[in-house]
């Protein structure tokens, strides 16, 4: 009884492997979305590795690492509020995934014109995130932030936070840049031959992988 | 769901377009290759000149302790990643993996472009280190910090900026390439090409170039996180150090953390270079010995259980680090369990070779050499993954001597098998044969020569990395008697690689034309209706797969082996 189970269960993975390498194509999506779900994995090294390696360097950092809700604090109408921007930035973020996906939906219902405006409006926000960004880089490098040293505790710090926010900035800014093409192409008519807009879908993962990424750092950087 | 005339079929015309800015796979994969191939004869006498100090200290002048660690560093680096990573993926890859699945081109043709106009400019950049004050990084190619980047290193002002710089852009290129070549292999394959019919190149390269595409990301960090250390004093890297008595402005730093990241790309990367080398090698000893290759989905799962488990035992490379002892327990077991699969492929292609009809033709000569010195290698590579072991043989000519027969000589052994082997499909005709098997027995003979006495040096404790020998008293003479003798051979290794260069050249213009199928492979690159294969490389229709690609001598036919394409019955079909 027992051997039989273990039988059917071994056939059912030596099966469920011959199917799936016997279709001809292994994953049942065009080519482009399959790229970039390919590139995104080994995006996510790059990724992982920069926070793995941030975490390593402030554990072995020897001087205090500086206390991120004052460091980030903004200082409006004489309240000093912690992590204000950096709450605003993350919202803006998030809600231009919400308009992606928007647009996402309306590239499968073939509606270009609104997929395209609301691409536009993902690429607003993503260069608004990118604006308040530099923002926070000026006011932080006005208090003396530097890459190799600052006044609020170890030197690492402002390395770190510079090399990584300022690489997740470049994915944004690369990220807007592609969403405007793409909607510039759209509202051309440029898929209408293809008849499909599936390059809505391909952008969007791309972008909502950018917001994942931003989630992390959020969290390691801010809340840490 | 695209269909194959998804890219547009109109050719190329001018000599530009169809040349050089060429978007064809296979004039791409050539690109890659002639470009590997000039690098490499680069650092073939970069190592040349280090034997000559190594076998004739002070007899030539011009190689002061800076030039020597120099030459070092550029020679590794150069012939593992420029050398052996661009031609194994870019150029094997690029040529091959259409034409062996059906397909009419890369996925994304243009990327494809792209990523060997990148590996160009980062070859480029490399070269210059050559040419700027100071000359190129001095660091051992391994790089590690502090040192790489603390003046006393050669080229620590310049070659190091340059070299790390080289090598962001080749990661750029490589990801390029790479994501081409997995999407290819998934989603591009003909009608009936299923994953277990593909020929075990394919599967090599396709596992290679996912491991390139996880494992480079870490080189690509600790490049941009050591390059920051270098021009911005950041102090990733970095910990507090008194440099000539003189306290730098870093602190707190770590550079295990450097080491950890390099070996979590660096071991991947070796077998970033073996994989394909399997893959080929089976291919070479299948089709030449005329017998299907023995335990084919054996083989299939021992690359993608190489590739999986190549990820967790990167610290084996770093047990003297001064890392938590505790981790070498668990990366010396993960290293040892990785000798069971690599094992079964080896005992597979001496199976497969077993009662073969074995034509011993150049490419095979070179297959059977594989096989012998990877066993050698890998044997060595059993003693350095225990840790106990290690600690003695550690930084001695013992790991010298081990990865040079294991990824130095091994891989390329396989490079030139490939190039005899599918020289006749590229350039339409075929390499002399006997100046192939001048070649073969010159540097098989002649790398055993060189690496064998070197195990021999380092269980003496000779240390590697070292300028001079001089006054060590646990030295004997005889060490330089046999230094001297490594080096003779060395360069009589290295003028025969000249062999092969003619023998490229020469037959490209001279050689005996080659039929479309010369070797009687099964495989669906010797199945185009022209040699070398046109423009979408299938004419009018796709090949259709009805076979795997190891019907070879199947009984009860004619011929001794069934394309992939013919639609006839076969004995016992295998899935």
């Amino acid at each position: 009884m027992k051997k039989d189970e273990t039988r059917y269960s071994l056939e059912g993975v030596t099966g469920f492997i011959s199917d799936w390498s016997a279709d001809k194509e292994t994953f049942n999506v065009p080519w482009g979305k399959a790229m970039m779900w390919i590139f995104l994995l080994s995006d996510t090294f790059v990724f992982s590795c920069f926070l793995i390696g941030y975490m390593v360097v402030r554990m072995s950092a020897v001087d205090a690492w500086p206390n991120a809700s004052e460091v980030f604090a903004l200082e409006i109408a004489g309240h000093h509020i912690p992590l204000v921007l950096i709450a605003i930035m993350t919202f803006i973020l998030i809600t231009s995934s919400g308009t992606m996906a928007m647009a996402v939906n309306y590239g499968y219902r073939k509606d270009k014109k609104k997929a395209a405006i609301l691409m536009l409006v993902t690429a607003l926000l993503g260069l608004s995130f990118v604006g308040m960004q530099a923002f926070e880089w000026s006011k932080l490098i006005s208090e003396g932030v530097r890459p190799w040293g600052n006044p609020f505790g170890a030197d690492q710090f402002g390395a770190i936070f510079f090399m990584v926010t300022g690489f997740h900035g470049f994915h944004v800014s690369i990220g807007v840049i592609y969403l405007a093409i793409v909607a510039i192409k759209i509202l051309k008519g440029h898929y209408e031959s293809a008849g499909n807009y599936e390059i809505v879908e391909i952008a969007g993962l791309y972008w909502h992988f950018v917001d994942l990424v931003w989630v992390f750092i959020f969290a390691l950087f801010y809340l840490w | 769901m695209e269909e194959d005339l998804e890219h547009d079929m109109h050719e190329p015309t001018s000599f530009l377009t169809k040349y050089v800015w060429s978007q064809d796979h296979k004039v791409i994969a050539i690109q890659y290759s002639v470009i590997a191939i000039l690098v490499g004869l680069v650092a073939l006498v970069l190592s040349g000149l280090m034997r000559l100090q190594l076998g004739f200290p002070g007899s030539f002048d011009f190689i002061d302790p800076s030039a020597y660690y120099q030459f070092v560093t550029m020679h590794g680096m150069i012939m593992v990643i420029y050398l052996l990573t661009a031609i194994f993926l870019g150029g094997f890859g690029n040529y091959l993996i259409p034409l062996m699945v059906g397909a009419r081109d890369m996925v994304f043709p243009f990327v494809n472009m792209l990523s060997v106009w990148f590996y160009l400019l980062a070859v480029i950049v490399l070269m210059a280190s050559f040419f700027v004050p100071g000359g190129p990084t001095g660091a051992g190619w391994t790089l590690y910090p502090p040192q790489a980047i603390l003046p006393g290193t050669p080229g620590s002002d310049w070659g190091i900026i340059l070299m790390l710089v080289s090598l962001a852009i080749f990661i750029v290129a490589a990801t390029m390439g790479g994501l081409n070549y997995v999407t290819t292999v998934l989603q591009a394959r003909t009608r009936g090409m299923t994953l277990m019919r593909m020929p075990l190149t394919i599967w090599g390269i396709f596992m290679a170039t996912i491991l390139a595409l996880l494992a480079f990301p870490a080189l690509f960090v600790s490049a941009v996180m050591m390059l920051f250390d270098k021009t911005l004093s950041t102090s990733f890297f970095m910990p507090a150090i008194l440099s000539m008595g003189q306290q730098l402005d870093h602190e707190g730093g770590s550079p295990i953390l450097f080491q950890h990241l390099f070996w979590f790309f660096g071991h991947p990367e070796v077998y970033i270079v073996a994989l394909p080398a399997f893959g080929i090698v089976s291919d070479l000893i299948s089709v030449h010995a005329r017998k299907n290759i023995f335990g084919y989905r054996l083989m299939v799962w021992a690359i993608v259980a190489i590739g999986v488990l190549s990820f967790v035992v990167w610290a084996h490379h770093m047990y003297v680090s001064g890392m938590n002892p505790m981790f070498g327990y668990f990366f010396a077991t993960t290293t040892l369990i990785i000798a069971v699969p690599t094992a079964i492929k080896v005992y597979n292609w001496v199976l497969t070779i077993w009662n073969g009809n074995i034509r011993l033709n150049v490419p095979m000569l070179f297959a059977l050499g594989f096989v012998s010195t990877f066993t050698i290698g890998g044997l060595t590579g059993l003693f350095l993954g225990n840790v106990i072991v290690d600690l003695p043989l550690s930084d001695t000519y013992f790991v010298v001597a081990h990865f040079h027969m294991v990824m130095g000589v091994s891989p390329i052994l396989v490079v030139f098998g490939g190039i005899y082997h599918w020289y006749p499909k590229m350039a339409g005709r075929m390499l002399n044969e006997t100046l192939g098997k001048w070649h073969f027995w010159c540097t098989f003979l002649g790398t055993y020569a060189i690496y064998f006495p070197m195990h021999y040096l380092g269980v003496l404790g000779v240390p590697r990395r070292y300028f001079a020998y001089e006054n060590y008293d646990f030295i004997p003479e005889s060490a330089k008697d046999l230094n001297a003798m490594i080096s003779v051979m060395a360069i009589f290794v290295a003028v025969a690689q000249l062999i092969f260069i003619f023998n490229l050249i020469w037959s490209l213009f001279k050689g005996e034309k080659a039929t479309d199928n010369p070797w009687q492979a099964t495989s669906l690159e010797w199945q185009t209706e022209t040699t070398p294969p046109g423009h979408g490389n299938w004419g009018e229709n796709l090949p259709v797969c009805h076979r795997w690609a190891y019907d070879y001598s199947v009984p009860g036919y004619e011929e001794d082996y069934l394309p992939q394409n013919y639609a006839g019955k076969g004995e016992e079909q295998k899935t």
